[in-house]
């Protein structure tokens, strides 16, 4: 419990201290930056619009988003945003860690799937997202069956599912193989087939290896849908508000900053939910060791 | 069972105690070949292997690295296949003892999971065959007080030290009661103190459950210690050199005492072992030398 408290004390320690340092910079760095020849830039400018103040980026939170009359403040407008942005990319993480773990089991089931399968997924993160996201969405606008219609959101969904299912797949991978050969034999020589040696051996194995792995499926999750919302023009999230905001920085600088806090919430909002789900699988994470 | 105990205690010259196996014997091994075959290599690892071990007696087998005693022991466990040859368990096929749980095993790693505590790693074998929960914790309760660990049944592995691990894995591999245990160097990475202990309390277990035992082991103070007969074997390609008996004044392996570590027939069986080792006479100094 004190060592809680001690990493969130430490946690807010280090948040003030960024909050220091540009403040610091701001006033005794030169306003012009520091320019290396004519025009590399290596510092940055120190002026109002390029660096505003911390307090002022914090003040305008509270302040209406918008000049129209009625206007939610900054703050709201942002939460708001924050929410719609996080529960797509929770369905994309949700997507993403069932097809992972689905191509996981797959490839340890069959050398064949690992050796056919595993250098395309490797291959597919390196298809640039820009590049992919109007395709899903042209796709996905020819989809439909029933009452459903396919929404722009489903695509936003579906890219950040596309990012978050690659560590799942190969953290799963190799949790699944990491049983010695001393615990594979001895399920063999129980007389247990696969499913249950799956089940008792190789899935608790893999835990350990599936956290991190889940927890890096969940920020590019966060990460696949602030992107997959510009290129695809959803309105709603946290990535449109983010090039909305930059508009207004000529006039308003530290509004533009107001979205990138969100950002960062559902960053830290996201890796949370899954910190929850590794307290649950703590058991788990034990492993042999011989003293 | 016991009947053929008696026989055991004599002295079994050479390779023929398969005479009395108008009975099933515990093991019967006969004309074995074993080759592995990687790429142009070819590497014959068993030889020609015929060996048998009746029920209840402690058969060790001993050589060097690479001589196939523990490719001998994987064809017992049906961890493997021979080449050529055959391999029966009680009369059967090694595959259907190994369905029958005719026999149980342990590793040089103790192989427990280390999400499970002692008991349900006891109780593991029997849960996977269907065994109800009040009967797994009997027997697991019966087996902890057998190793001697009564009190660490809700511990986890990694709160035990190697030897108590490998307590535990011994324990494992006698929950469904086996007449036969199989077992691969189980005290091999232990410390030479904690080692003659072990050996005494598997002595006083094989008394108890009286299974035939069949052990690979690099000691020679060791196979002699345990064993109704000892198996020399001599690697490239991997054959038996001599069947060498270890009875007489040490009595029967359920009467070894550790007063038997001083006995002169103890000293005098190990200079035998080494001689064959050696595959040349030892000079009679060096009988004396205990490891």
């Amino acid at each position: 419990m004190l060592g809680r408290l001690r990493a969130g004390l430490l946690g807010a320690l280090g948040v003030l201290l960024v909050a220091a340092l540009w403040d610091l910079y701001k006033a005794f760095g030169p306003e012009q930056g520091v320019l290396v020849g004519e025009r590399t830039l290596i510092l940055p400018r120190a002026t109002d619009l390029a660096m505003p103040h911390t307090w002022e980026m914090v003040r305008r939170l509270f302040e209406p988003a918008t000049g129209l009359r009625g206007a939610p403040t900054a703050l709201e407008a942002v939460l708001d945003a924050s929410a719609f942005t996080l529960s797509i990319a929770a369905r994309g993480w949700l997507v993403g860690v069932v097809v992972g773990i689905a191509l996981a089991l797959l490839m340890t089931r069959f050398k064949i799937a690992e050796a056919g399968m595993l250098p395309w997924i490797v291959l597919s993160q390196t298809v640039p997202l820009i590049a992919i996201a109007p395709l899903v969405r042209r796709w996905g606008a020819q989809i439909e069956f029933g009452s459903f219609t396919w929404e722009n959101e489903h695509s936003v969904a579906l890219i950040a599912a596309y990012l978050a299912f690659f560590p799942v797949a190969v953290g799963g991978l190799r949790g699944l193989k990491s049983p010695a050969r001393t615990h594979v034999e001895l399920m063999h020589t129980y007389g247990v087939g696969w499913w249950r040696t799956l089940i008792t051996l190789r899935l608790p194995a893999s835990v350990p290896f599936l956290l991190p792995a889940l927890r890096l499926a969940a920020a590019s999750a966060v990460i696949g849908s602030v992107v997959a919302e510009v290129s695809i023009g959803l309105r709603g999230g946290i990535g449109r508000m983010v090039v909305e905001y930059a508009q207004s920085a000529g006039g308003d600088p530290a509004k533009a900053w107001a979205p990138i806090f969100g950002a960062v919430a559902v960053g830290l909002v996201a890796a949370g939910a899954v910190g929850l789900l590794t307290l649950a699988l703590r058991p788990f994470h034990l492993t042999e060791t011989i003293r | 069972m016991t009947s053929s105990k008696q026989t055991t205690g004599e002295t079994t010259p050479g390779t023929t105690s398969r005479d009395t196996s108008a009975q099933a014997q515990a093991i019967d091994v006969v004309g074995v070949d074993r080759v592995f075959r990687r790429r142009r290599d070819e590497v014959v690892a068993l030889q020609d292997v015929t060996v048998s071990v009746a029920p209840g007696e402690f058969v060790s087998l001993i050589g060097p690295s690479g001589c196939g005693k523990s490719t001998l022991l994987r064809l017992v466990a049906d961890l493997d296949t021979p080449t050529s040859g055959s391999v029966t368990v009680f009369g059967k096929s090694a595959r259907q003892a190994r369905r029958d749980q005719d026999y149980g095993i342990a590793f040089q790693q103790a192989g427990l999971l280390p999400w499970r505590t002692v008991a349900s790693n006891i109780e593991l074998p029997l849960k996977l065959h269907g065994v109800g929960a009040s009967e797994r914790r009997a027997r697991s309760c019966e087996l902890l007080e057998l190793v001697g660990l009564q009190d660490f049944g809700r511990h986890h592995p990694d709160q035990l030290s190697g030897g108590m691990q490998q307590r535990v894995a011994i324990a494992r591999a006698l929950a469904e009661r086996p007449r036969l245990l199989l077992m691969d160097e189980p005290f091999g990475a232990l410390d030479e103190i904690t080692r003659e202990r072990m050996q005494n309390e598997l002595v006083r277990i094989c008394r108890e459950t009286s299974a035939a035992v069949l052990f690979v082991t690099h000691s020679i103070p060791e196979a002699v210690f345990l064993s109704d007969r000892v198996v020399v074997m001599s690697p490239r390609p991997g054959r038996i050199v001599e069947i060498v008996p270890a009875g007489g004044g040490m009595g029967t392996s359920h009467e070894r005492t550790d007063e038997v570590r001083d006995a002169a027939e103890f000293f005098h069986t190990v200079a035998t072992v080494r001689e064959h080792l050696h595959g040349a006479p030892v000079v009679g100094a060096r009988a004396v030398e205990n490891r």
